[in-house]
């Protein structure tokens, strides 16, 4: 995870990110370390609020002052550092080399400017392009994502969800980003056009050769694409792999609850839904230790006084955890 | 809503009738109602003056005044309207771009000052202000006249009692406004693009915010009207607020129904037009 | 209801923390204290002429000065508080009661119903309300009672769509269906079920409306309708100082000053109570 070659595209090391709220520091982000390779697609999982978006929005630097605050950490793009970029150079990297797909379709639009408006400022804040080419290639964007190029002059309340979501893959895609973040893409829309918004960025990430870095809690919908997989806790990475081995066996307690908590076909009728039992931690108030382990089944006095931090398992199999499943030395799954 | 807008062009003339018409009855002044068909049943009285009003121009004629009322009018409506305007424009000129840089540097010393001058703003009398405005410029400083209103130096007064609390207002529903706009996704993706944050407050984040701001202007109007009734008195000026006042304490019953007629009439006008602008703003709205 | 209880704690709660608020009801209360107890506080009456102090400017003896007729102006002041909150409480009941109880049945029953009454509404809007009131105070003629049913009457349509657009939602909601399930009648409905649940916003509008009343009231005293002398009215002393701006400023000076300070307060309270009645709050 820390190699330094040249096909590694983004580096985050020991991210942490909180927020000052009237209720307490809310712990985001806690000494995230993640890096994505060049041309894959990683895919970021984790239930709500486990800081996955957070940690988008910081890379992009896009993370609101007061009262958020990024307290430690390098992110690393292209082999430069986000963190100590000017504000031109930032604004230089946002849209142009970074791009990102937010979660919310029918907000994430400015309401009163025509889809091809907003694709065109996005083009005409990084390229040289001028006039009626700027319009031709919003045109060819809004093609290639599969809308008519006559609606193009049309306003986002026009259009549905599943296809302002695709007015955004528009917008991201527009300025061939070396790195797309998508913010659980599909998670406010239908089941049926989920699959065809995953389909058309499992696509356009070949065509257009970008990296693609996919927020979500959807297991399933990690498997059709990505190539690694990274699952995130409380603010804390606690498993990485890439997906043959993580779904083949999972080592994490919560890995492994995540996999149990997905209905199975073939389960016997009248069965129980599996969950992991209690709740995610207040973020104002972490446990010592890990914390997951108020909620581990697996858990010992080791566990919850001290972190264990991610270790190499498996060749290519990170876990954070002192007895992950089916290793010796730790538990049988 | 141009249906509703005909049905309110119709009636505004109703009140002032019936406020008054109750009180006519009592007048020693029989021989006129018989004149000028004061005694019909009151529907067709309604619809004559209408009638009149719209196709002829004719609006009555004032007793007290001896002249028509149109006459009278005419001659104080461009004091009004210009002093109206000008209050508008010095409040919007100067109230949207301050709720705007309230809105930007949220609890700063500014916004903090202008959060407690516009409450104050809010809560004075026009009267009281322009009192005290003649008190400090006028009496004490002697700098500025206190009557009249044809020379600059006699308007500045008087447009700026009539904007006190509109500025306040306007700025304060800016304010709002943009915050709350400020806060939306889209503005974020309009960073996310790498767009200047200028811009992206000018040109994103305003003209969304626009809207309900019109809707106060629109508003403000309404108040505006009102209030010159007052500063006209205040400071002399000869406009159709002050016409009004005479009008009404001299029993002046044509005019006061035709000067209402007029002020209710603009309103309607000046709001059919604010909601038109919104048609051009806000795509999401449609003017059938 | 145990629900109600809660609510009231904790937005009392949340009214405290605001200092603008807290500042405004001791406004508030001094207010309504110098209104009752206003034969006792006062100096003089305010009908008390003395005419070897005409125009005195403050001192030891008269502390805000006399006026023309030699009358102490801060007795006056104290009486005008009473004035003016009897009219901003009647004035507005009358604009809660009747534009509640329209747009209570506009709302609740729909339809046509709803439809002539909103309209009704919307061309009472479409007239200028300073202006409305000065057109109807002058048809009433001067007086007290007047003033406020003038002053009310402008408020009504406010109070009708809040009253309106608060029956709606809360109509839309189950436990409605539950109650005319088990055969409640339409009064028992509104009474019990609707109206609790709009308290909110509605006592955050009459806070704010008594302001506008007694901010009305004032203006159109000013203008000479509504009250008549000797009666100690704020407006109605302004337009009694206009002659002497020049020489006795502060007989404009301070009843203005009662005015602005009683609606700051009162505008203060509304907000507050606004703020803390929000269950979206943002802070």
């Amino acid at each position: 995870m820390t190699s330094r070659d040249t096909s590694v595209l983004l580096d985050i090391r020991d991210l942490s990110v909180r927020f000052n709220t009237d209720s307490g520091v809310v712990h985001a982000v806690n000494h995230l370390n993640l890096s994505l390779h060049r041309g894959k697609a990683l895919g970021f999982v984790g239930e709500t609020g486990a800081g996955k978006t957070t940690t988008a929005l910081a890379i992009l630097r896009l993370i609101q002052s007061p009262p958020g605050q990024i307290t430690s950490g390098e992110i690393l793009f292209e082999g430069h550092d986000i963190m100590k970029m000017t504000e031109a150079e930032k604004r230089h990297i946002r849209g142009n080399r970074i791009a990102m797909i937010f979660q919310d379709p029918m907000t994430s639009l400015n309401p009163i400017m025509t889809v091809e408006d907003q694709i065109t400022e996005m083009i005409s804040l990084h390229s040289n392009l001028m006039g009626n080419e700027v319009s031709k290639r919003a045109r060819e964007m809004l093609a290639l994502v599969g809308i008519r190029p006559e609606r193009a002059k049309d306003y986002p309340h026009q259009f549905s969800g599943g296809m302002r979501q695709r007015v955004g893959i528009a917008i991201a895609l527009a300025c061939e980003p070396a790195l797309l973040i998508a913010d659980e893409p599909t998670t406010a829309l239908d089941v049926t056009i989920q699959a065809q918004v995953l389909e058309l960025i499992k696509d356009l990430q070949s065509v257009v050769k970008t990296s693609l870095l996919l927020i979500t809690h959807d297991l399933g919908i990690v498997a059709e694409i990505c190539q690694d997989v990274a699952i995130m806790y409380a603010g804390r990475l606690v498993e990485y792999s890439d997906i043959r081995s993580l779904y083949g066996h999972p080592m994490h307690p919560y890995t492994q609850g995540l996999f149990n908590a997905v209905p199975n076909l073939d389960s016997p009728l009248g069965g129980k839904l599996a969950v992991i039992p209690g709740l995610p931690p207040d973020p104002t108030d972490l446990p010592k230790g890990c914390s997951f382990s108020p909620r581990c089944p697996y858990a010992q006095a080791v566990c919850h006084e001290k972190a264990c931090g991610m270790r190499e398992v498996a060749p290519n199999h990170f876990v954070d955890c002192y007895f992950p499943l089916g290793v010796e030395g730790g538990q049988r799954s | 809503m141009i249906i509703i807008f005909t049905i309110l062009y119709f009636t505004p003339g109703d009140p002032a009738q019936v406020a008054l018409g109750q009180e006519a009855t009592p007048e020693t002044i029989a021989a006129f109602h018989a004149k000028h068909g004061l005694d019909m049943p009151f529907p067709a009285q309604l619809g004559r003056y209408l009638y009149k009003a719209v196709f002829e121009g004719d609006l009555g004629y004032s007793y007290v005044m001896k002249s028509p009322v149109s006459m009278e009018l005419a001659t104080r409506v461009p004091v009004t309207i210009r002093l109206a305007f000008w209050a508008v424009v010095i409040s919007t000129l100067i109230g949207i771009p301050l709720g705007v840089i309230c809105a930007i540097r949220q609890y700063s010393l500014l916004d903090s000052l202008t959060t407690l001058v516009t409450l104050l703003g809010v809560s004075m009398p026009t009267f009281w202000t322009g009192i005290l405005l003649i008190i400090a410029f006028s009496v004490h400083l002697g700098w500025l006249p206190s009557m009249g209103f044809d020379t600059v130096g006699e308007m500045v007064l008087p447009i700026v009692t009539l904007s006190g609390s509109s500025v306040a207002v306007i700025a304060r529903t800016t304010r709002a406004s943009m915050l709350e706009v400020i806060g939306s996704d889209y503005i974020r993706t309009a960073r996310a693009k790498g767009q200047r944050e200028s811009v992206v407050i000018l040109r994103h984040a305003l003209p969304n915010a626009m809207i309900p701001i019109l809707t106060i202007i629109s508003m403000q109007f309404g108040m505006l009207l009102g209030g010159s009734i007052v500063t006209e008195a205040i400071f002399s000026i000869s406009g159709v607020g002050r016409l009004m006042l005479e009008a009404i304490n001299m029993r002046d019953y044509p005019i006061i129904q035709g000067g209402t007629l007029f002020i209710s009439v603009a309103f309607c006008l000046i709001n059919l037009a604010v909601d038109i602008l919104y048609a051009f703003i806000d795509p999401r709205i449609h003017v059938k | 209801m145990p629900a109600n209880n809660s609510m009231l704690k904790y937005t009392l709660i949340r009214l405290r923390r605001n200092y603008l608020a807290v500042l405004g009801f001791v406004v508030l209360f001094v207010l309504i204290g110098s209104a009752i107890f206003a034969e006792r506080i006062s100096p003089f009456g305010y009908a008390d002429q003395d005419y070897m102090m005409i125009r005195q400017p403050p001192s030891a003896q008269h502390l805000l000065g006399t006026d023309q007729f030699g009358r102490d102006v801060l007795s006056r002041l104290i009486y005008g508080s009473r004035i003016s909150l009897q009219v901003g409480l009647i004035a507005v009941s009358i604009s809660l009661i009747v534009g509640g109880a329209i747009g209570a049945i506009g709302g609740y029953f729909g339809g046509r119903t709803d439809s002539v009454l909103m309209r009704i509404m919307d061309v009472q809007l479409a007239i200028p309300t300073i202006l409305l009131a000065i057109v109807i105070s002058s048809a009433l003629g001067p007086g007290l009672v007047n003033l406020m049913v003038a002053v009310g009457i402008t408020s009504i349509p406010r109070f009708a769509r809040l009253m309106r657009a608060s029956v709606l939602s809360i109509k839309g909601m189950e436990f409605i269906e539950a109650a005319r399930a088990m055969g409640a009648s339409h009064m028992r409905i509104i009474l019990l079920y609707i109206l609790p649940n709009c308290a909110a916003p509605l006592i955050v509008q009459s806070t704010l409306s008594v302001a506008n009343a007694i901010l009305f009231a004032a203006t159109l005293s000013f203008l000479g309708l509504g009250i008549q002398p000797p009666f100690p009215e704020w407006g109605g002393m302004l337009s009694d100082a206009r002659p002497y701006i020049r020489d006795s400023a502060y007989l404009s000076i301070f009843p203005g000053l009662a005015i602005m300070i009683t609606i700051v307060a009162l505008n203060c309270i509304g907000d507050g109570l606004r703020d803390a009645l929000d269950p979206k709050q943002k802070r």
